[in-house]
């Protein structure tokens, strides 16, 4: 087939496209102490920000690389070969018109604007580092929502930042929480004032466009009691040959009786590195649901959580994977039941194909103290082809016999009947197969807003073309 | 419009169809009989294309083209349909929107506007006396028998071929049901050549064949007008066998 070459050049990515890098400002490659101290001064932190970030880069240098997940994948990370901070236009802007001209381009080729025209309750189009483009509806404005980039809500709001930031994911959780901590850039942070409902679903876009550039973004939710919100991040990334880097950190607090949705559908391009460490606190009555999309990347590892922390607090995480060629998405759920009469639903569906693999690793953990808990768990794996690999991992603590827990597991082929049914209704095999994978998300895709579904459906059919027989 | 000649069917090097040809027009209705494992639901699976079937030897020729060089969709998009006796779940994939893809594969360019789909739609569904809430389940997921082969004849409907393969339609169905569907299956008769397999004379009742045929043991062993259904119904299929 003509094109294979270039496709496979560009990993087979359809929105493979990159403006020029215009980035005013540029680190060298490589992380040391005093980099992340200019980080810091560069942008005019206050000092506990500033030490905030140099303790948490002694954490990651102290901390080893995760012995589990894909270690070999792991260990080709040249950590001294990424670009720690890149600012590429001036300050964070509000009016559509100052935003650059080749930005504003891509953005146009990935359909940003005609999205904002739609039905953005407030967008943050985050490129490289920062945030270029930050607008919010003056309904939100009126309602007293905060919906800021991260970097401006450290500067106007220290006060919240500073009593909230990364006490749901502390730097010494992981080794890339405390990477992302010591280096941070960009991301969002929003506060909504009690009792108040944020109908639309708010929106950002998150990409990566410079060459080894890694992209360290910082996300702090909080929803005040008896507020809610549904907050939407979606990725496409233009493509290079060289690996990247993407560790964020999203970090929720729902408060009593409060309600957050993070919904995600992350397209990274296919040498990427997606190493994220999301978490929610839920207290008393509120719910924090997690709805998760991994289509791109080379090697995605991502465990949204959520800590029942809270009398009657609910979790729901909807995940999908899809790792094709030389792609593994290690991805699942974990919820802690730490208070009584908590609830939990945990779907995961994945898909494999063309010797991709995917793994489901999930932790479910009930407290001595947690009585009266109930927890439904499922995971689905649909297997495409036999060169592909499926594995699930999942880890159950449970400290108390009250509670209720479900847990289902299948793995599945696409059968010869359902092709050869599809084809007859006129469907090419490819096509055949993009219904079927579709169907199979489907539980997962109802969740999303109608043109990430769309924009879904349309990503996994062009997916399932030209690689079949 | 199809012509089958002296055609041979092995799956997995045993052969289930021994030499069987048969013609059929726009227009005709064909009924093939038979008892379980004479290779009725065979000769309907090749003619679609499935691929656990290979020809051995013979040839198939649908409007004037080897069946050989069309793929299973292109045979749909050529004007083939196959009412499969045991349709497959599509779970996740909303009837709706099996639907309206499967009439833009299959019709093309002459595919109808989202409007006329709807119309098009509606009318055959009140037919079809099926309710609108079908839409929105998923293909043949969690469906009765009955469910599944009015499904079946709508999407016959909707793609209007010009050769209809209906592999026992009728089985599973109530009376009320196997009324709807034959009305279903006689209406598309004037302008399309039919299949039906079947194993009773109950729904040659409701539509009228214009040949039938018995078939024992992978060959055609007789044909006759609809009198030889009424017969093969007292008499059975042994004094047939040689």
């Amino acid at each position: 087939m003509t094109g294979d070459s270039a496709r496979e050049a560009v990993g087979d990515y359809r929105y493979g496209f990159h403006d020029p890098e215009n980035a005013t400002i540029r680190f060298d490659k490589g992380l040391s102490e005093q980099v992340v101290r200019d980080i810091s001064e560069l942008k005019g932190e206050p000092q506990w920000m500033t030490d905030v970030r140099v303790k948490a880069y002694h954490r990651f240098m102290d901390m080893p690389m995760p012995n589990w997940g894909n270690c070999d994948m792991l260990n080709q990370i040249d950590f001294d070969a990424v670009t720690y901070f890149l600012r590429s236009s001036d300050g964070t802007e509000r009016d559509w018109d100052e935003v650059p001209e080749d930005i504003k381009n891509t953005f146009d080729r990935l359909g940003i604007p005609e999205a904002e025209q739609k039905w953005l309750g407030g967008v943050t189009a985050q490129y490289e580092s920062e945030a270029v483009y930050h607008s919010i509806r003056e309904d939100l404005e009126e309602q007293g929502v905060l919906f800021l980039d991260m970097d401006s809500g450290l500067k106007e709001y220290p006060e919240i930042v500073k009593k909230y930031f990364g006490t749901v994911i502390p730097a010494s959780d992981n080794k890339f929480s405390a990477l992302n901590t010591a280096v941070w850039s960009g991301g969002s942070f929003i506060y909504i004032p009690k009792g108040v409902h944020v109908e639309m679903p708010v929106q950002a876009y998150f990409r990566i466009n410079a060459k080894n550039m890694g992209q360290f973004e910082r996300t702090l939710i909080i929803a005040d009691e008896g507020s809610s919100i549904h907050y939407v991040e979606g990725c496409t990334a233009p493509s290079y040959s060289t690996e990247s880097l993407h560790s964020a950190v999203v970090e929720l607090i729902a408060m009593d009786g409060a309600k957050i949705r993070y919904s995600t559908v992350q397209n990274w391009s296919a040498n990427v590195y997606n190493l994220v460490t999301k978490r929610g606190v839920a207290h008393a009555n509120a719910t924090i649901e997690w709805v998760d999309g991994n289509i791109g990347s080379k090697l995605t590892m991502k465990y949204p959580a959520v800590l029942l922390k809270g009398e009657g607090s609910h979790a729901e995480v909807i995940s999908v994977a899809y790792a094709g060629k030389g792609q593994h998405q290690d991805a699942g759920a974990k919820v802690h039941h730490l208070a009584p009469n908590t609830t939990s639903n945990i779907l995961s569906k994945s898909i494999a194909k063309n010797g991709g693999r995917s793994s489901y690793r999930g932790m479910l953990q009930v407290t001595p103290k947690a009585h009266g808990c109930r927890s439904k768990v499922v995971c689905d794996a649909l297997m495409l082809d036999p060169e592909s690999q499926s594995d699930t991992y999942p880890t159950m603590e449970v400290g108390n016999s009250t509670a209720d827990l479900e847990h289902e597991a299948s793995v599945s082929k696409v059968s010869n009947d359902q092709l050869f049914y599809l084809m007859s209704r006129g469907h090419s095999e490819e096509e055949a197969m993009g219904l079927i994978v579709n169907g199979f998300f489907e539980p997962f895709t109802r969740e999303l807003p109608m043109e990430y579904a769309v924009e879904l459906n349309r990503l996994l059919e062009l997916e399932m073309e030209g690689s079949i027989g | 419009m199809l012509s089958i000649d002296n055609l041979h069917v092995s799956v997995e090097d045993t052969e289930i169809i021994k030499g069987l040809s048969l013609k059929i027009n726009i227009g005709e209705v064909h009924a093939i009989m038979g008892r379980n494992g004479s290779g009725k639901s065979t000769l309907a699976s090749v003619v679609m294309g499935h691929p656990a079937y290979q020809i051995t030897s013979g040839s198939i020729i649908f409007k004037g083209k080897p069946l050989e060089d069309l793929e299973v969709f292109e045979r749909a998009r050529a004007g083939m349909f196959l009412s499969f006796q045991y349709p497959s779940s599509i779970p996740g994939v909303q009837v709706g929107t099996f639907l309206r893809k499967s009439v833009a594969a299959v019709r093309g360019e002459n595919a109808p506007s989202a409007r006329e789909f709807r119309k098009e739609l509606k009318v055959h569904m009140e037919a079809l006396e099926m309710d609108k809430s079908f839409l929105s389940r998923y293909v043949n997921d969690g469906f009765s028998g009955g469910e599944k082969k009015r499904l079946e004849i709508l999407q016959m409907l909707l793609l209007n071929p010009t050769l209809a393969l209906l592999d026992e339609t009728d089985s599973g169905l109530d009376i009320d049901a196997l009324r709807v569907v034959s009305e279903g299956i006689n209406s598309i008769t004037p302008t399309a050549g039919c299949l039906l397999i079947t194993h009773y004379q109950r729904l040659l009742e409701h539509v009228k064949p214009d040949y039938v045929h018995v078939m024992i043991d992978g060959k055609i062993v007789k044909t006759g007008g609809p009198e030889l259904a009424i017969e093969l119904e007292s008499k059975g299929y042994d004094w047939l066998e040689a």
